[in-house]
């Protein structure tokens, strides 16, 4: 990656090695170079400006999970190859390929957490898999969360990062979205809270399915989300998209997301959040209609 | 309606203008009625031999036919008592979705299709069939009011994909989109879907989560136009051809990845050589799914869409 040279100009020749080694990093955001150590340590944030760049599915547990601890569900389900698919290399070499990158199946890991001292089915989509793109084993493992969230009466949280459909997959990964929508409606009937949290970047079949659908929609800063990607309607209306389009500003702006929420402030407001619709009330309260007492503030 | 002809269908055309130019002739020259006879003999022969052999992209074409009948064609063939309602009733009213109540063979249903327009003033308006969110949350609305008054909901599926635009994206696309599927899910009475065109995506799906998906033989049905699919994997929209085959979005495939239920077959050379037999095959493949479905209860149609809906996928573990 090429530096501009004035901002490695006040670093000494030892510095400017290592910086070359990537000990040394450069916000996406503000330009500000750093010690690698100082993002990492902040979660990927910018402790200068506060930019969000992108985090491993490993440091997404460390930094929403208790103990960074997931029992996670189905982490052998593997993708098939239905259409024997071929762009040039064949998808089944693709996805080998990303296994071998992404040390997972696929896109999207699942399983039982506690967060904030809530028990919760989490999922978190990985980018870095295929553009986080959702074929088969991940439209399955949506339904699986909905499906154990309502069988174990646990809330759902949903980190999602897609570029959409999986196209190597075919019409088989259009249905994906119908399957994770309908067992999302069998949480809504239980009665258990869907958390939808919108990273960068979610865009297509995942955006136009369960993302928008969460009882609360939160989203990252500057996370862009939407249906169509930028370049297709750039293509289509031939003229260029005004600065901040579908970020989560914009989104928020034009009331499609809750709240936009600092990563690191995601753990806290969610466990607050989940502790707000799950009191600790059994059913039984709920359907004799009688609202818990109220208590005095402290 | 203007004519318009494929390459492919050339042969086909131009054979069966000169069987009408002799039929007029016949008329005055009973001589000339064996040679009509042999020529209809022949364009009918003709057609079905170069139908048999569609390529994907042929087929492609075919589905986005601008002499196809379009939802409103079919109305107009079995829907009675027709009633159109409009609106979302939070933005505006988007021709693109066309929707209504009526009644088929007595019975009252919901009907909603994508509707694309004849000519450019017509498209204008609808939008090539391409819905902005306004047209899904008018479906979505009807959806929701269908499953109230317990009315079996028709749709009728014929678009490129949801509209790509500033104001779409403004007002909630995905949302819309996302929410037409809950509703259609959750929703007790029986849903057939018909591909009768092009079945493009997302914006396709919206009105396709049904308890039966009929395609009718020429309709396509994929995740991504041909064209997109090109120029995203080889950035090239010009390879959109060979993306239509890649991608598998024929009826025959589609029907073996169990993404529909039944192919409904097309008079020769297409629903637009003869629109009538066409909608009276769409109309008997109704018939018989609604009379398959009529054993099931209100929660038991919701359940049977989801228990459909679950099994679809391919993967290993
Ligand atoms: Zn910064």
């Amino acid at each position: 990656m090429p530096w501009p040279s004035k901002k490695t100009g006040g670093l000494d020749a030892h510095e400017k090695q290592s910086f070359g080694k990537g000990v040394f990093r450069r916000c996406d955001g503000c330009g500000e170079t750093m010690p690698s150590e100082a993002m990492e340590a902040n979660f990927e944030v910018c402790p200068h400006c506060g930019q969000h760049h992108k985090l491993a599915a490993r440091r997404w547990r460390e930094l929403l999970l208790d103990d960074a601890k997931l029992d996670e569900w189905d982490a052998d389900l593997a993708p098939a190859d239905p259409l024997r698919f071929s762009d040039g290399k064949t998808y089944p070499d693709r996805v080998a390929a990303a296994q071998r990158a992404g040390h997972a199946k696929d896109a999207l890991e699942i399983g039982r957490a506690k967060m904030d001292g809530t028990p919760v089915a989490y999922g978190a989509f990985n980018f870095s898999f295929m553009g986080g793109s959702m074929g088969s084993v991940v439209g399955e493992k949506v339904a699986r969360l909905f499906e154990r969230g309502v069988k174990h009466k646990l809330p759902v949280v949903l980190l999602q990062a897609s570029g959409g459909a999986r196209m190597q997959e075919g019409i088989l990964s259009l249905m994906q979205m119908a399957k994770g929508v309908a067992a999302r409606e069998r949480l809504r009937d239980a009665r258990l809270p869907f958390v939808s949290v919108l990273l960068h970047p979610t865009t297509g079949g995942v955006a136009a399915s369960f993302a928008f659908l969460g009882d609360v929609n939160i989203a990252e800063p500057k996370a862009l989300v939407g249906f169509a990607g930028p370049r297709v309607i750039e293509t289509t209306i031939r003229q260029k998209l005004p600065e901040g389009f579908q970020r989560s500003e914009f989104l928020l702006e034009h009331g499609m997301i809750d709240r936009i929420v600092s990563r690191l402030d995601m753990k806290a407001e969610i466990g607050r959040m989940l502790r707000i619709f799950s009191p600790a009330a059994p059913p039984a309260a709920r359907s004799s209609r009688k609202l818990p007492e109220l208590s005095d503030p402290e | 309606m203007a004519a318009y002809v494929l390459p492919f269908e050339k042969p086909i055309v131009d054979l069966v203008s000169r069987v009408r130019e002799l039929r007029a002739l016949a008329e005055h020259d009973r001589k000339l009625e064996s040679e009509l006879r042999r020529l209809e003999e022949k364009a009918k022969k003709l057609a079905k031999e170069i139908f048999a052999d569609l390529s994907p992209w042929q087929k492609v074409q075919l589905s986005r036919h601008p002499n196809r009948p379009y939802t409103l064609d079919y109305v107009e063939r079995f829907i009675t008592d027709w009633t159109e309602l409009a609106g979302d009733r939070v933005f505006g009213e988007d021709s693109a979705i066309v929707a209504g109540m009526g009644r088929f063979h007595g019975r009252g249903v919901m009907v909603i299709g994508h509707q694309k327009g004849r000519g450019a003033k017509d498209n204008v308006r609808r939008n090539f069939g391409m819905p902005h969110p306004e047209g899904y949350r008018k479906a979505r609305r009807l959806y929701d009011l269908a499953d109230r008054f317990r009315l079996p909901i028709l749709t009728f599926i014929d678009t490129p994909g949801a509209y790509p635009g500033i104001g779409a994206e403004e007002r909630g696309q995905s949302e819309a989109i996302g929410a037409c599927l809950a509703s259609m899910a959750r929703a007790e009475v029986p849903i057939i879907a018909t591909i009768i065109g092009e079945g493009g995506s997302g914006g396709a799906l919206a009105l396709g989560v049904a308890n039966r998906v009929h395609v009718l033989e020429y309709g396509t049905y994929s995740v991504i136009t041909p064209e997109g699919c090109a120029s995203i994997l080889w950035k090239d929209g010009s390879k959109a051809e060979e993306a239509a085959t890649r991608m598998k979005m024929t009826a025959p495939d589609l029907l073996r990845f169990k993404a529909v239920d039944r192919v409904v077959d097309e008079p020769a050379g297409g629903a637009h050589q003869d629109p009538a037999a066409a909608a009276a095959f769409v109309e008997r493949a109704i018939i018989d799914a609604l009379k398959d479905l009529s054993t099931l209860g209100p929660a038991e149609l919701a359940q049977d869409r989801y228990t459909r809906f679950r099994a679809l996928g391919a993967f290993v573990g």
